[in-house]
């Protein structure tokens, strides 16, 4: 089979061509066209703000979901562009599945281009991020400061002239005084209330140590008693710098990489990584490969769903549930190592594929797996349901509405907590989903409750897909063939030059992209993982961008707890399931 | 049959060393502070629950506040940014207190050959025991146990330990 790469033009006749048009005469200022399922929209910096908020306010546009912003350094870039920095916000109709790309050029990072921080929340810690790692300055923005690295760093590391291994030492901590006065005055907490007699402010820090936080993440508040009048947020802790790696490694050396970015539903992270370099070398990947990848999401699903409620009810005192859900993951674990002969670190996927078939005996296992799964679940649920100390402690605490949660950019669980149900897996089906039957639980209250049980259910459904697919998995290779992108069979490596050749050029220079950039999703455990490419032509690209769901759904943490009590954030850590590889990368 | 000093203190006392009594109750009851940041830190979760049971070594008191722990797990990536913490959650320790890196990342930075990643957390704080892997079986980590308690038994109460230990935050 050959693969076909589509020109861009091909992919705009494949798009229906008045939704282009729309996009033309709302914003005859830009250009826009078609990259894969998205529209991508250049302007210039001063019509940038007028553009997101058509994109936004529009009813025929309704992109209210900021889904991620990110810098591009075209220093190095083969092909020379009208200024060397770029940014690009990535905008999505969610109930349209309308995805849409502003791209705007940076002619100087230091002036900067004007912040979209009143229209979208989640810009807050998008613009942030870019501002650290590329220096480019977001102009009003209201809280411009580092996000990922340390406050003593110097200079911008995803920046093309940032040297990989010039790491800076850190010594000390911020003290983040002067944000945390601000948040309380945001609030409405003046500074003669603080002064009064009967409120004492008490700062207290939660982290980046700290056994609530299941990770490294410093929880900084403001009580009043209990009550937290103000709260602001530091992450960072666990930034390992996936990206600026990235750059350097070919493509299928990045997927033991993203491994480690969800760590808890790996293969999942394999899996939307490589379909997104699929989709655009316009792979379509055999049928068996595209059920077993199905089947392998949604059973890492149901084991993220299990980390994380095991240890939201470790939060609330209910130790017996972390039990029951850890051992069944505990044995899944073995189950997997049987499998990828890893336990936790997949790297199940190439590029093309499959890493191997599922071995002989797999389906029995797999039921039996699921059994387990559901025995344990089962028992937990029966302590959890009518459990009256559960319920007062969730129910109606922590509470987001379905528009703070989509200006933060939440996706995933807990934006359908909040009562918007939007699902990738439904809205923007790939691999066959729409011919499966699941259902889509959402929250009506959008509190604790609402997260916690909606990723109960979603573990039944997810087993539910599950034993679809494995009735309906067809027989088959899980490689296509493709000597460009797929590794030659072994005996063809030792025994005929071709093979040896062919591998040899496959390891060393990497499976080649053609020259481009886009954007490519996928509903993770935690929400729409998306990944932004660009590529050079060459086999490594030539950057790459994470869309963590975690990292918004961090961002809006502090709309959740604040007006709620200390022990209430613990737990709301705990059901928005924040992940430390994924939240920093 | 009893000889010397322990037949004239009849059958009810035992002598010894006071290294070997301190040794053989500190090496039954660690009690460890787990520094977990990433991936092994799942891995250590899995230590701890019922199937591999860290209690069947004595280490199952796991503390979050250092001045109740002496075994520092380091399971994890430590970044520069959490540099800083983690010396500081060193020092709060009190003595006799043992390290053990767990994971390629702790031990080295593992993969992490960047920016912001710490290059092993022995260019902070000493470390006693490191664990390979990425990250390692929880059979590894009891085997990292079970080192740091045969090194414990060789040691004597009189001597302090990495006093003169210097790392780049020094």
């Amino acid at each position: 089979m050959k693969i076909a790469i589509k020109t861009l033009k091909e992919f705009s006749t494949d798009m229906n061509a008045t939704a282009l048009e729309k996009f033309q005469a709302a914003f005859p200022d830009a250009t826009c066209k078609v990259v894969l399922d998205s529209v991508v929209i250049d302007v210039q910096p001063d019509k940038l703000e007028s553009t997101l908020a058509g994109l936004k306010n529009d009813p025929a546009f309704n992109c209210g979901l900021l889904l991620d912003v990110t810098g591009i350094d075209y220093k190095d870039y083969p092909k020379t562009t009208e200024t060397r920095f770029y940014v690009v916000y990535t905008v999505r109709n969610w109930q349209d599945n309308l995805l849409v790309q502003v791209r705007t050029p940076v002619v100087d990072p230091e002036k900067g281009i004007p912040t979209a921080t009143h229209l979208f929340d989640s810009a807050l810690w998008g613009e942030r991020e870019v501002w650290d790692q590329y220096g480019i300055n977001f102009q009003n923005h209201p809280d411009l400061r580092r996000i990922l690295n340390h406050y003593q760093f110097e200079g911008h590391p995803l920046r093309k002239d940032y040297d990989i291994r010039k790491g800076q030492v850190c010594i000390g901590n911020d003290s983040l005084e002067k944000e945390i006065r601000a948040r309380l005055a945001n609030n409405g907490v003046a500074e003669s209330t603080m002064k009064d007699i009967n409120t004492e402010i008490m700062f207290l820090n939660l982290g980046p140590s700290h056994p609530a936080t299941h990770g490294a993440i410093r929880i900084l508040t403001a009580l009043d008693g209990e009550t937290i009048m103000a709260n602001i947020n530091e992450i960072g802790y666990l930034h390992r710098g996936f990206e600026k790696t990235s750059e350097n490694l070919t493509y299928n050396q990045i997927i033991p990489l993203t491994d480690r970015l969800n760590y808890c539903s790996s293969m999942m992270n394999n899996i939307a990584y490589v379909k997104a370099v699929e989709s655009w070398l316009g792979i379509e990947i055999t049928e068996r490969a595209q059920f077993m990848r199905v089947v392998l999401s949604e059973f890492y699903r149901v084991l993220d769903h299990l980390v994380c409620i095991a240890a939201n009810m470790v939060d609330m005192g209910g130790l017996t549930n972390y039990w029951y859900l850890y051992n069944e993951k505990e044995t899944a674990y073995d189950f997997i190592s049987r499998l990828t002969g890893a336990r936790l670190t997949s790297s199940f996927t190439r590029i093309g594929g499959m890493y191997r078939d599922f071995y002989e005996g797999w389906e029995s296992d797999l039921e039996l797996q699921l059994r387990d799964i559901e025995k344990g679940i089962g028992d937990s649920i029966k302590l959890v349901l009518k459990n009256r100390i559960v319920h007062d402690r969730t129910k109606d605490v922590c509470v987001l509405s379905a528009e703070d949660a989509l200006s933060y950019g939440f996706t995933g669980p807990t934006l359908r907590a909040s009562g918007v149900p939007f699902d990738l897996r439904k809205d923007a089906p790939y691999y066959n989903y729409e011919s499966f039957d699941f259902e889509i639980p959402v929250g009506s209250k959008g509190d604790i409750y609402d997260r916690i049980m909606i990723r109960f259910e979603e573990m039944f459904q997810s087993i539910r897909i599950i034993r679809q697919a494995m009735k309906f998995i067809p027989e088959g290779s899980v490689f296509i063939e493709d000597s460009q992108v797929v590794l030659p069979p072994k005996a063809d490596v030792y025994n005929n030059i071709e093979g040896l050749a062919n591998h040899f050029k496959l390891i060393f220079e990497g499976v080649k992209t053609p020259a481009g950039e886009w954007y490519d999703s996928f509903e993770a455990a935690n929400g729409e993982l998306g990944f932004h490419f660009v590529s050079d032509g060459s086999g490594r690209p030539y950057k790459l961008k994470v869309r963590p769901p975690c990292f918004y759904i961090m961002g809006g943490f502090h709309k959740m707890v604040e007006g709620n009590m200390i022990a209430d954030a613990v737990i709301n850590l705990g059901s928005i399931n924040i992940i430390g590889g994924e939240l920093d990368r | 049959m009893a000889l010397g000093l322990e037949a004239k203190l009849g059958d009810n006392v035992m002598t010894s060393t006071l290294d070997y009594i301190v040794n053989w109750g500190r090496e039954n009851s660690l009690w460890p502070f787990v520094y977990g940041t990433a991936c092994c830190a799942i891995e250590f979760m899995s230590t701890a629950a019922s199937l591999h049971d860290i209690s069947r070594y004595g280490a199952e008191v796991v503390r979050f506040s250092p001045r109740q722990a002496d075994l520092l797990l380091v399971c994890g990536t430590v970044s520069y940014k959490q540099a800083p913490i983690l010396k500081r959650i060193y020092e709060q320790m009190p003595e006799p207190k043992w390290v053990i890196a767990i994971g390629a990342c702790a031990s080295s930075g593992g993969i992490y050959d960047n920016y912001c990643t710490v290059q092993g957390i022995d260019t902070i704080i000493p470390v006693d025991v490191y664990i390979s892997g990425c990250p390692p079986r929880p059979e590894a980590i009891l085997d990292g146990l079970m080192k740091i308690q045969n090194q414990i038994k060789g040691e004597t109460v009189l001597e302090d330990r990495h006093k003169d230990f210097k790392g780049i935050l020094d």
